[in-house]
């Protein structure tokens, strides 16, 4: 009818032209592309350089092997007893004085002085590197061939495949892909029936206390007013998100063209050929150079499967849920909104609504671990749980009856909510100065018109 | 005459209390319509009802002849008693909003809005929020808004309240004017002055009853008590003489050397009768009947009904 379609056109217009509707449109990708710029931005910054004094009483083996960080800018070594070597530190321009004191192998221990702190990786890597060193020793003392030790160890790399039930065709999958993209659709998910569900309840409060909505319902029936400022509060929630996505791609390509350029020339932090080139080639920094490489060699695979992904159905299944989960619960917002006098009242009623949408996350996290267990179908077959539960399955699940299922229902569970918000709205918006109660809400339900 | 809307045997229940207990009234066409009461008496209800934005348990609405229908909500302007509008929002997008409501196109309702805000001197409001108009500037809004879809019936709840003096003269002008031009206006108030200002046709609704209903001239006249005040110059024992039966002096005060005095006729007597009895004792100045004001047949009708009740509830 066209009054509905006169009252979705002002809840539209009024939200998307808000200022704060604006700054949220462009600061979500911002921030969106901060997760993935900032990290690998802060990685390439300079960090504080340390120059390292290297105290050797033991004699025992060669310091000058010691591994190169990017953080340090030299090391020097010498050879003096520790009271001497603390009056000469403080005065140095050294900033970290590694002691190796005589008797370490009986002793177990070396210690570290800093005037500037290395932090906690330098620390762990320079404990670690003398560590290898001293084995490395060992190792030579007793003539043991490394490089045949290293041999020995076995390296196997897992891949996953996800083999498709009916057409038996396998697919590369990455499950830390899978859980990237569920979470990041869960959490959104989340974020988005919680926000633009209490837009609604405050949309209502307002028209209530303004008292405006008795003119208006003087020109609509209160269904028309609650479903078209739900509807509308939609539109705005998906042009959100479409937004969102077209800005977020701009936003990660321009970081790409300006942040990331010349990436491949710049050092990375405990890069492991130059420790080789060192002559570190220690065991403990063999696997770290060797998991880094898997890693590396994994990441086209990981790429691919980024871009092999199903985004129609991952984009489609959120589009759905975001709708059916925001209609169920808006419509209970609406009809929080419609019960009460002021936000303080709101507290009582929002606690029973609110557990599902928190319940429902708490279990997504959970979901990753058995996305096809018992806990991953019920949940996401319940409609008040099953919006959030589900875009954490779509990434691993083949879309099939169980996805039908819990669409249905979704859409039998909003009808319901909103049959149920409609009964109390239409009561409540014309109630004033009455303290409303879970009894009171019950009798409404079966008020006449 | 034409009857606009009528109520039939109106019944509303809200679950412990009975907020309109069969109540019909008759709503002529083209008359100014008061519906009186005291508080919480049950007129927001009857007026929510003929809205149709609450249904009656028992009873119908009909307008025009026929049983309401959702369609009539266009046919209808009301302002309730509690006025309020989109503070956020500016003025003139908030009144085209309402308009369109209402079933006016874009077009029709920018033009008609445009001759009322001039006409109300308001058209520097246009673009100005909601929330930086006084609380009267936002109600003379309302006000244009509510009749701007040129209904045939308005419903006007304490349409004078939060009006300064001169705004509230406006709008009685203008409920004037609509009403020449054929618009019924049924205005619930309890500001009995306004009412035997403007109305035509009250009823009087009390304890979810209606107690009363009828033209004004008809009610004053049914509660005539047949009490004259006559002034006059001369001496008051003369005048207490010459009025020896047939006639009840009630009140007598004396006003810088002008007698006031309220008399009742007794016995069928005539003011000729009275006239006749008081020439040659005193110098009449002036005589005038004491018509009863509404707010005293109001309130004595509210007292009765309460009496009854009362003593219904001893029986």
């Amino acid at each position: 009818m066209n009054k509905i379609f006169l009252i979705i056109r002002r809840e539209y217009w009024e939200r998307v032209r808000k200022p704060s509707f604006i700054v949220m449109t462009l600061l979500g990708p911002i921030l969106m592309a901060a997760v993935f710029v900032v990290p690998v931005w802060i990685a390439m910054q300079d960090k504080s350089k340390h120059i390292v004094l290297v105290v050797d009483e033991s004699g025992i083996t060669d310091f000058k092997k010691m591994a190169a960080y990017n953080q340090i800018e030299k090391y020097d070594y010498v050879n003096m007893s520790e009271p001497e070597a603390l009056t000469q530190f403080p005065k140095s321009d050294y900033t970290i004085m590694l002691w190796i004191p005589k008797n370490i192998v009986s002793k177990g221990q070396i210690n570290l002085y800093y005037k500037k702190s290395a932090g906690l990786i330098l620390e762990e890597r320079l404990r670690t590197n003398v560590e290898q060193l001293f084995y490395q020793k060992s190792l030579e003392d007793n003539n043991i061939d490394l490089k045949k030790i290293e041999s020995f160890k076995p390296r196997y790399k897992l891949v996953t495949q996800k083999l498709d039930e009916k057409t038996g065709k396998a697919v590369k999958t990455s499950t830390q892909v899978s859980t990237a993209i569920g979470l990041g659709g869960a959490i959104i998910m989340y974020m988005f029936i919680f926000l633009y569900g209490a837009q609604v309840m405050r949309g209502v409060m307002e028209e209530k206390t303004s008292r405006i909505v008795e003119v208006i319902v003087s020109s609509v029936k209160p269904f028309q007013l609650m479903m078209g400022k739900i509807v509308g509060v939609a539109m705005v929630g998906l042009t959100q998100f479409v937004l969102w996505i077209i800005l977020t791609a701009v936003f990660v390509s321009i970081a790409q063209a300006t942040v990331f350029k010349g990436m491949d020339n710049i050092p990375v932090q405990n890069n492991p050929m130059q420790m080789m080139h060192q002559g570190a080639n220690v065991t403990q920094m063999n696997n770290e150079a060797a998991q880094l490489q898997k890693q590396m060699s994994n990441l086209p695979e990981i790429y691919n499967d980024i871009m092999n992904r199903n985004y129609f159905l991952i984009i489609g299944t959120f589009v759905f849920y975001f709708l059916g989960g925001y209609l169920l619960y808006s419509a209970l917002f609406a009809a929080i909104g419609s019960a009460v006098d002021s936000e303080a009242d709101t507290q009582q009623f929002m606690f029973p609504v609110t557990i599902p949408i928190i319940l429902s996350f708490v279990v997504a996290t959970s979901v990753i671990e058995d996305p096809e267990g018992p806990l991953a179908f019920w949940f996401s077959i319940i409609p008040f749980t099953s919006p959030v539960v589900m875009m954490v399955r779509v990434p691993f699940v083949n879309p099939g009856w169980e996805l039908a299922l819990s669409m249905i229902m979704l859409v039998l569970g909003f009808i319901f909510t909103t049959w149920l918000a409609a009964r109390i709205y239409r009561v409540g918006i014309l109630m004033y100065g009455k303290k409303v109660t879970w009894r009171e809400l019950g009798k409404w339900l079966f008020y006449k018109r | 005459m034409d009857t606009i809307l009528k109520s039939e045997n109106i019944v509303k229940k809200y679950h412990n209390h009975l907020a309109l207990n069969d109540v019909s009234i008759r709503v002529p066409t083209q008359c100014i319509y008061g519906l009186l009461g005291p508080n919480g008496a049950g007129k927001t209800s009857l007026i929510r009802i003929i809205n149709q934005i609450t249904a009656p348990d028992a009873g119908k609405i009909i307008f025009n002849g026929k049983e309401i229908t959702p369609a009539d909500t266009d046919k209808i302007g009301y302002l309730p008693e509690e006025k309020g509008l989109y503070k956020k929002m500016r003025v003139g997008e908030l009144s085209l909003y309402l308009a369109q409501l209402k079933g006016l196109s874009k077009a029709e309702a920018m033009k008609r809005l445009k001759n009322w805000f001039e006409k109300f001197e308001m058209t520097s409001w246009w673009n100005k929020k909601v929330e930086e108009l006084s609380k009267g500037m936002q109600q003379k809004v309302q006000f244009v808004v509510t009749v701007l879809h040129e209904p045939p019936l308005l419903i006007l709840d304490e349409p004078f309240s939060g009006f300064d003096p001169i705004n509230a003269n406006l709008i009685k002008e203008e409920i004037f004017r609509l009403k020449a031009q054929g618009t019924t206006i049924v205005l619930s108030t309890h500001n009995m002055s306004s009412v035997e200002e403007l109305c035509d046709q009250i009823a009087l609704i009390n304890n979810s009853k209606k107690i009363m209903e009828g033209a004004v001239r008809d009610i004053r006249k049914t509660y005539r008590t047949n009490v004259y005040e006559i002034a006059f110059s001369g001496s008051a024992i003369a005048f207490a003489n010459a009025l020896w039966t047939n006639f009840e002096i009630i009140t007598k005060n004396d006003e810088e050397g002008v007698n006031k005095v309220r008399v009742k006729l007794l016995n069928n007597k005539t003011v000729n009768d009275l006239l006749q009895a008081i020439i040659p004792a005193v110098n009449v100045l002036a005589l005038n009947e004491v018509v009863p004001s509404m707010n005293d047949i109001f309130i004595s009708k509210v007292k009765e009904t309460e009496l009854t009740l009362s003593s219904n509830l001893t029986e």
